[in-house]
């Protein structure tokens, strides 16, 4: 029974990593034998069969549904609201509004813009007015529609140009722009631009995106008492405890917050909405549980986006290649609220590439418009945008490859933070250079250039990209148990949104214990059972949580060897685990089997509890990536098809190359949708209304618009010092150059540079024509 | 829900037979008037004029009334009160708890909810519970077998043709519906097959690549039909 049951769980033959001194950190790994194999996830199951409860398929006994009635304006005053026909509707147990005593509760945006859960003054269409909760969905929306609000509307405006004019309508009473704007500077700029022989200044814009993740964002609330759970569609659990209690003035430990599935976020799942706290109000005066999932349209509109820009970019550079200045003067949209419109947009700009002379001013402006959130990357693709279109037009002015041009300025060191810390690894040479071998860069460049006549240009294009942190951070809690039998559990906070953080965990764990990565159960993402953590998101998921569980196992292992240490009467450090069994390292048949431990019978498990460390001081954390792509444009119609893209990341360490490639594609696919057909358009004449509330309108990449012809190459350096298991984070780099990337490939195809997103044919047509014009 | 105007004032009560073929397919049947015909007969015979056939005017009904209706749901048959305004999407998730078919948009964009009705991949947000009646409905929990996976599942898993794993109950169905139309699909087959289901996650690589390995499954297994 014993024997099969370590076949069951172990790697035969399998000798696990060194065990180090309790106290002391674990060395990296020399040689792995399950992390960074290719493994599929160990929650495929699940998913694919159906089996998985994300949070929109939890239905309680006696719930019932809740749906939010939101402003239509985008800018209004709400001067009163009549429930009394919506509470007489069939089925309807609960209509909430701004007068209900129980719902006068403040609310604010991640600490920000304190306002109140239905404010008085709805700055954004979408806002919450009232909320209602009814036997079905549909009784819950004809009693929404039942509900007469009269609103005094007000002057608006959605786009920041506009808000930054002297006479236009205030979206807060202290003026259009959040705070100071940022601004960071090194060097002398105009001496820097003085001594360029090539000075290059240009506009360019993106478009606000949104993040629509599939699964709606939504919640189902339910109480015992004073006890609240919920089950929310969301990337932090702990995030949402801590502000829903703060919301609701309850203690931490009243909130219990689960989240075992969620249906993709980048970012717009980090922080509740005002669904969960009206959820939560409506389940107490009902008595029942009450489940809000938004509708599309709603998550449109008061989930999140990605902030528009506008930046200037002015660029010096010598003959020989060496970046002399650079100058970047942005703007962006957070919305109604403080919501970080131009976070993290000057990064790179700062850092990427050596320059001597740098001034970043960046500007955050209030619109009439749903508050951003985080995406995939903050700041980072359109600061891409425009930085890898300018080192594009720098090298053609110069006369040198664009590849070339970026590998004369790579940075051993931090340029902008305190000290220029080094990085712990830097590959982004190695980046540029594989991603140039593989995709045959040189041959292409050649070929492409001497293509003319035809219609349909081929052209090609690349791009470079780093992102802001690599190490994690602490706080993160892993718990790992070890059973009498030789079983594991992994607990730990984090949610896995489909990046597979499931899986690297399991397979860490593997890695240290010996164990099967499939055989280890896993409880994650409940705030009552699993341990504090950050939301994942940032990338950071796998080197803050990663090393928490790497030190969970590890200290499992410490307790299992004092154990074997006392039944065999040697020294812990004697000892090592080989599939499943536990021997004297230089005599391998004084050992015993898991099951044989006479503490372990005695206590039936072993907790292994696990921390991240703080990062290394003085060291800076950064992944690295190049992309490049090839695209088909037809001059006729402006239409683009890219066929082709290659993506070389320095991530550090691969921990499953299944789910690692599979992040690369959605990090290009997600970067075509910006570069291609993605924006939010607000109608600014007329209404201030969001225009292409659905996916109809606003078209998502399909599986008829991303090329099948993408490679991933993991540029694997041996980082030992990020942190202990050496890996920096994937999902938000390989999103980062795509666009621009492909910008330089439609410019290399027509000689047209498109500096605004989306690059879609009605503007690609005008460009092209313009260009035809000229001449 | 029932957010939509046209379902609202087009509570359409008849029963499946006062409809034409339900053929609101996506990717290789997908046509524009099955598309119509699946939103309501009001709603088509409103927007396509007299290319559909004038049919006699259904019963109204209030919103609220129920109908009884028999739903024949993964081989096995079920009774329901019904409003006439209630997706199949709905009745399939909140009253059937048969949670694997998902939700996305509830207006024919994302497939999410893909099902496979009459062998043919649809649009269960689309299609009224009271149209359902009488059709043969299988969801994703149809594909398994007791607690063993489909081919098409199995490839999928095999293939990390996911990421959050929400599209994908859709995606499977679409090409459960291909390989059941074209059990050697070529990758533009497949690519249309699949185009009707977004995947946010941008997994679409790996699809194709379930999609062939599925359609190899399911030759080796005898089940191409």
């Amino acid at each position: 029974m014993t024997q099969e049951k370590d076949e069951l769980y172990f790697v035969e033959g399998f000798s696990v990593p060194e065990t180090p001194a309790a106290g002391e950190q674990p060395q990296p790994w020399k040689t792995t034998h399950i992390v960074g194999s290719k493994r599929p996830r160990v929650d495929a199951y699940e998913r694919v069969s159906g089996s998985a409860i994300y949070p929109s398929d939890v239905t309680l006994p006696n719930m019932i549904y809740g749906v939010v009635l939101g402003c239509p304006y985008p800018n209004a005053k709400i001067k009163s609201v009549d429930i009394s026909q919506a509470e007489k509707g069939p089925g309807v147990y609960a209509v909430i509004a701004g007068s209900t005593p129980h719902a006068n509760i403040d609310w604010s945006y991640r600490g920000q813009g304190k306002t109140k859960l239905f404010d008085p003054h709805c700055r954004y269409e979408g806002d919450a007015v009232a909320a209602v909760a009814a036997d079905t969905p549909y009784h819950a929306w004809d009693a929404a529609q039942a509900i007469k609000v009269e609103y005094e509307v007000l002057p608006f405006v959605v786009d920041q140009r506009t808000a930054l004019e002297p006479k236009a309508p205030k979206v807060h009473e202290q003026g259009n722009v959040v705070g100071k704007p940022e601004v960071y500077q090194r060097g002398n700029v105009s001496q820097g631009f003085s001594e360029a022989d090539v000075v290059l200044e240009q506009e360019y814009t993106t478009m606000s995106l949104l993040h629509t993740p599939m699964e709606l964002h939504g919640a189902v609330a339910k109480w015992d008492g004073n006890l609240l759970t919920i089950w929310e569609s969301t990337q932090g659990v702990f995030a949402i405890q801590s502000e829903m209690a703060q919301a609701l003035k309850l203690p931490l430990s009243q909130v219990r917050v689960i989240g075992h599935y969620v249906g993709g976020g980048f970012g717009s799942k980090l922080q509740p909405g005002k669904h969960t706290a009206c959820a939560a109000i409506l389940a107490r005066m009902t008595g029942r549980p009450v489940k809000i999932f938004l509708t599309r349209e709603e998550t449109y509109l008061s989930t999140g986006n990605r902030p528009a820009t506008i930046m200037k970019l002015k660029a010096g550079v010598k003959k020989d290649g060496a970046l002399t200045a650079l100058q970047f003067i942005a703007s962006g949209e957070s919305g109604a609220y403080p919501a970080g419109g131009v976070s993290l947009l000057d990064f790179q700009i700062k850092e990427l590439y050596t320059c001597p002379n740098v001034k970043c001013e960046s500007t955050d402006v209030y619109v009439n418009a749903g508050p951003a959130r985080p995406f995939r990357a903050p700041g980072h693709p359109p600061a891409s945008f425009a930085l890898e279109q300018m080192l594009d037009a720098l090298a053609e002015a110069i006369k040198i490859d664009p590849v070339e041009l970026r590998l004369k300025n790579i940075p051993t060191h931090s340029q902008s933070k305190e000290g220029n810390p080094p990085y712990t690894s830097t590959d982004f040479k190695k980046c540029l250079e594989e991603g140039a071998k593989v995709f045959g860069w040189k041959e292409k460049r050649a070929a492409t250039k001497a293509k003319e006549g035809a219609h349909i240009k081929t052209g090609i294009g690349m791009a470079g990209g780093m992102w802001f942190i690599g190490g994690g951070w602490p706080p993160s809690t892993v718990i790992v148990k070890l059973y009498a039998d030789g079983s594991a559990n992994l607990n730990m906070g984090a949610s896995d949104l489909g990046t597979g953080t499931k899986t690297v965990m399991a397979m860490i764990v593997a890695e240290e214990l010996g164990l099967k990565p499939d055989k280890i159960r896993i409880d994650n993402a409940d705030t009552g059972t699993t341990q504090f953590t950050r939301p994942s998101g940032g990338s950071k998921t796998v080197p803050s949580d990663g090393p928490a569980t790497r030190a969970a196992a590890v200290h499992v292992k410490q307790q299992l060897l004092d154990m074997v240490a006392k039944d065999l009467k040697v020294k812990s450090e004697d000892l090592t685990i080989v599939g499943g069994k536990l021997q004297v390292k230089d005599s391998p048949d004084k050992s015993l089997k898991i099951s044989q431990i006479s503490d372990l019978k005695a206590q039936g498990v072993i907790v292994g509890v696990g921390r991240k460390k703080p990062n290394p001081p003085a060291r800076a954390i950064n992944p690295f990536c190049a992309q490049f792509c090839e695209v088909k444009v037809d001059t006729r119609t402006g239409e683009v098809e890219v066929t082709r893209f290659v993506s070389s990341n320095d991530s550090g360490r691969v921990m499953n190359r299944l789910t690692y490639d599979n992040q690369v594609y959605g990090g290009i696919t997600m970067g075509i949708g910006f570069a291609m057909t993605e924006g939010r358009v607000l109608d600014g004449n007329q209404t201030g209304k969001l225009c292409n509330k659905n996916w109809h309108d606003y078209k998502l990449p399909t599986a008829m618009d991303v090329p099948t012809d993408i490679t991933s190459i993991p540029v694997d350096p041996q980082d030992t010092e990020a942190n202990s298991i050496g890996a920096k984070g994937l999902g938000e780099p390989v999103t980062i150059p795509t666009a621009a990337a492909i910008a330089n490939a439609v410019y290399n195809a027509t000689g047209v540079r498109v500096a605004s997103t989306p690059m879609s044919t009605p503007q690609l047509c005008r460009l092209l024509a313009e260009a035809k014009k000229k001449g | 829900m029932g957010k939509d105007s046209d379902r609202e004032s087009c509570p359409c009560g008849h029963s499946s037979g006062d409809h034409e073929p339900l053929n609101g397919a996506i990717g290789a049947g997908m046509t524009r008037r099955g598309f119509l015909a699946s939103l309501g007969a009001g709603a088509a015979v409103a927007a396509a004029g007299s290319t559909l056939p004038v049919e006699a005017a259904p019963p109204i009904m209030k919103p609220e009334e129920l109908s009884r209706i028999t739903l024949r749901i993964n081989d096995r048959t079920c009774q329901l009160l019904v409003e006439p305004r209630w997706s199949l999407l709905y009745v399939v998730r909140e009253k059937l708890g048969l949670t694997g078919t998902k939700v996305g948009c509830e207006r024919g964009e994302c497939g999410a909810c893909t099902v496979i009705i009459d062998g043919l991949p649809q649009y269960a947000c689309m299609t009224l519970a009271v149209e359902a009646e009488g059709r043969d409905i299988t969801t994703l929990e149809g594909l398994m077998h007791g607690e063993e996976l489909g081919p098409a599942q199995q490839a999928f898993l095999e293939e990390d043709a996911f990421q959050c794993g929400y599209c994908t109950p859709g995606q499977i169905m679409a090409v459960e519906g291909l390989l059941r139309s074209n059990p050697e699909p070529s990758l533009e087959a497949i690519r249309a097959g699949v185009s009707g289901n977004l995947c946010r996650c941008g997994a679409y690589r790996n699809i194709f690549k379930a999609a062939s390995r599925a359609a190899k499954l399911k030759r080796g297994k005898g089940e191409a039909s």
